[in-house]
């Protein structure tokens, strides 16, 4: 008997909507438990359109085969030793930082989305979520085997499960995802499927995955293209929340907008980082901070909230404020990495004097008004053989657990201090928008696990930083951290290069 | 609402109250316009400490690299203390002047304008 085929719709009835059921002595709010205490009300479940219409077979079919081309170009990559080939060996401290913060960013995107794919009551929106749940595993599996090759040649990578849950800035990307998964469905989604997906993740891949490219790291640019085309399909699946929820009930609009204000002021903290790499991290430059936020921010977000308005959406609250300081950010964190670079699982150094030059003429306003003394002055220290390392620990924020290394935007020589009372004890913001952020929901942020504070506490080892930075950190002190100058990953670049 | 939960009257751990830290309180001690120093330091110290031990002890270890530092006229400096203007007397504990636990201590050199005049 021939097998009869299913025509392509009504496959995709049957392996999508009519995969539900109806309830008959199950009570559905039962099942769906999470679905209320948000606030957010859903009328019509069955309103929801699909944004991408797979089906789970055709699914396997398409990553199957973006994995076999995937691994043979990572293969060619290792026998070929394209660890050789990179720019700079400055380069593959970026990736120590990908690896570290990022790739655990995707192992919880793959947790949240799991438990977001149980929680919702429509059947499209839950199969959706899984689908981006299996993604965001592969995309953590792809980038661990990406970078296991340069695990062989280059310190600080060996640790990077153990770290990202200990060192101390690492606590901020960990921090962010665990504030939106601990949230109810509909907030993680605004969070993670609209916030970071939709609008915030060109500002990671995009700029980033360039920069490998121009940096020579195939081995990165071929996972980043790899893992566009799922991002494609989660930016949809992230516009069509949104627009789900605003049209499903008017009292939602303000619950959404509020959630756009919360995180797109977290997103813009977590993306210093990326900002940081970008202006200071990649030997071959690709474009600034500045640019890239100008272009993939103002531009592209400034269109979307344009879109949303018939909803009654505005832009997210602080926006004035984010746009002040696409000038300062990288600047201010690079010099928290530089002098915290005894602290950290990477190298750190001062910018080449063409690099300060490329600086300066990108940040006409700000760079050498405020930011080139600084890296004088390190050049100056350094000079006399006392390359500067802090030695105290730094004030944190309790919402981004940032070090409090933001000023204010009206005067970037002063610290932004604030803070709020709650309960007899106080709480220290980096920002307005930190502060606001806890001020809604104190009960959660008081739970913060702040690093400095742990150590303090006694909770980390020590009692001395080398103890903690080795004992509970597993930093190779010496060899992992410290200034790049005179490492061993420069030794070893240098003797491949025959100049050492 | 002090949090949106899914249980009824949810209260969070405080992680950092002071009965954790082993007899001491985080005091914050900042520089103003000396960004050096990228942040604020925390420092776990005993309440009873007296002031001068934070200003003579604990202080100079991370600031003194600043080539400032040894310039300052302390008996020109503005304090604050938790935001507000605050005077120290030297020889009473940090707790019986108000330095609390998590309370923040700046201190302001307005004739010393940092590094090249930059702020730093
Ligand atoms: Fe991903
Ligand atoms: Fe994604
Ligand atoms: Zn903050």
């Amino acid at each position: 008997m021939a097998t009869k085929k299913l025509n392509l719709k009504d496959k995709y009835r049957l392996l999508t909507r009519d995969l539900d059921w109806e309830f008959s002595y199950q009570d559905r709010k039962e099942a769906f438990p999470y679905e209320e205490f948000e606030g957010i009300k859903i009328t019509d479940w069955s309103k929801w359109e699909d944004p991408f219409r797979l089906t789970m077979d055709s699914y396997w079919k398409y990553q199957a085969e973006k994995e076999k081309k995937l691994y043979a170009i990572l293969d060619a990559f290792s026998q070929n030793n394209g660890q050789t080939n990179i720019s700079d060996p400055r380069y593959v401290n970026a990736l120590k930082i990908f690896l570290t913060g990022v790739s655990p960013l995707e192992y919880q995107a793959y947790q949240g989305f799991a438990q977001t794919g149980r929680e919702f009551g429509g059947i499209g929106a839950r199969v959706a979520c899984q689908m981006q749940s299996i993604d965001e595993l592969r995309h953590v599996q792809t980038q661990i085997h990406a970078m296991s090759h340069y695990n062989k040649f280059f310190d600080g990578f060996q640790e990077f499960s153990h770290q990202h849950d200990r060192i101390w800035y690492l606590s901020v990307p960990k921090s962010f995802f665990n504030d939106a998964r601990a949230a109810g469905p509909f907030e993680f989604m605004v969070a993670i499927g609209f916030s970071f997906e939709y609008v915030l993740t060109n500002l990671l891949f995009v700029p980033f995955m360039s920069g490998a490219a121009y940096n020579g790291d195939m081995a990165t640019v071929t996972f980043g293209f790899s893992a566009q085309s799922d991002e494609a399909r989660h930016m949809t699946l992230g516009l069509e929340v949104i627009k789900f929820l605003l049209e499903q009930h008017e009292d939602n609009v303000p619950i959404v907008q509020k959630w756009i204000d919360k995180w797109f002021w977290r997103g813009t903290r977590l993306l210093t980082i990326v900002a940081m790499m970008m202006d200071y991290m990649l030997p071959n430059k690709v474009m600034s901070w500045k640019e890239a936020w100008e272009v993939y921010f103002e531009e592209a977000g400034g269109a979307l909230f344009k879109d949303l308005a018939r909803y009654g959406i505005r832009m997210p609250k602080y926006a004035e404020t984010i746009e002040k300081e696409k000038e300062h950010i990288s600047h201010q964190a690079w010099w928290t990495f530089y002098t915290h670079g005894h602290a950290t699982g990477f190298h750190t150094w001062v910018p080449s004097d063409e690099e300060l030059d490329w600086l300066s003429e990108k940040y006409p306003d700000t760079f050498d008004k405020y930011y080139r003394p600084r890296w004088e002055m390190a050049k100056e220290m350094e000079a006399k053989g006392e390359r500067f390392y802090t030695k105290a620990l730094p004030q944190l924020c309790t919402v981004c657990q940032i070090p409090m290394l933001f000023t204010e935007m009206d005067d970037p020589t002063q610290t932004c201090y604030r803070s709020s009372d709650y309960e007899e004890n106080k709480y220290h913001f980096c920002s307005d928008g930190c502060k606001d952020i806890f001020d809604d929901e104190p009960e959660k942020y008081v739970q913060s696990w702040l690093p400095v504070h742990q150590i303090f506490q006694g909770n980390c080892g020590g009692p001395d930083v080398e103890d903690i930075l080795r004992d509970y950190y597993r930093i190779n002190v010496g060899t992992d951290n410290m200034d790049m100058k005179g490492s061993p990953d420069e030794l070893r670049w240098k003797e491949w290069k025959g100049t050492a | 609402m002090p949090v949106h939960a899914i249980t009824p009257n949810y209260s969070g751990e405080v992680k950092d109250r002071v009965e954790n830290f082993h007899g001491n309180q985080v005091v914050y001690v900042g520089w103003d316009k000396h960004l050096m120093f990228c942040a604020p330091f925390a420092f776990p110290l005993p309440p009873d400490m007296p002031f001068r031990v934070l200003l003579e002890t604990v202080m100079p270890d991370p600031f003194c690299v600043h080539p400032e530092w040894e310039k300052i006229d302390w008996s020109q400096v503005n304090w604050l203390l938790d935001g507000k203007p605050f005077m120290p007397q030297l020889d009473v504990a940090l707790q019986d002047q108000g330095v609390g636990h998590k309370s923040v201590v700046r201190f302001q050199t307005p004739e010393l304008l940092g590094f090249h005049n930059a702020g730093v």
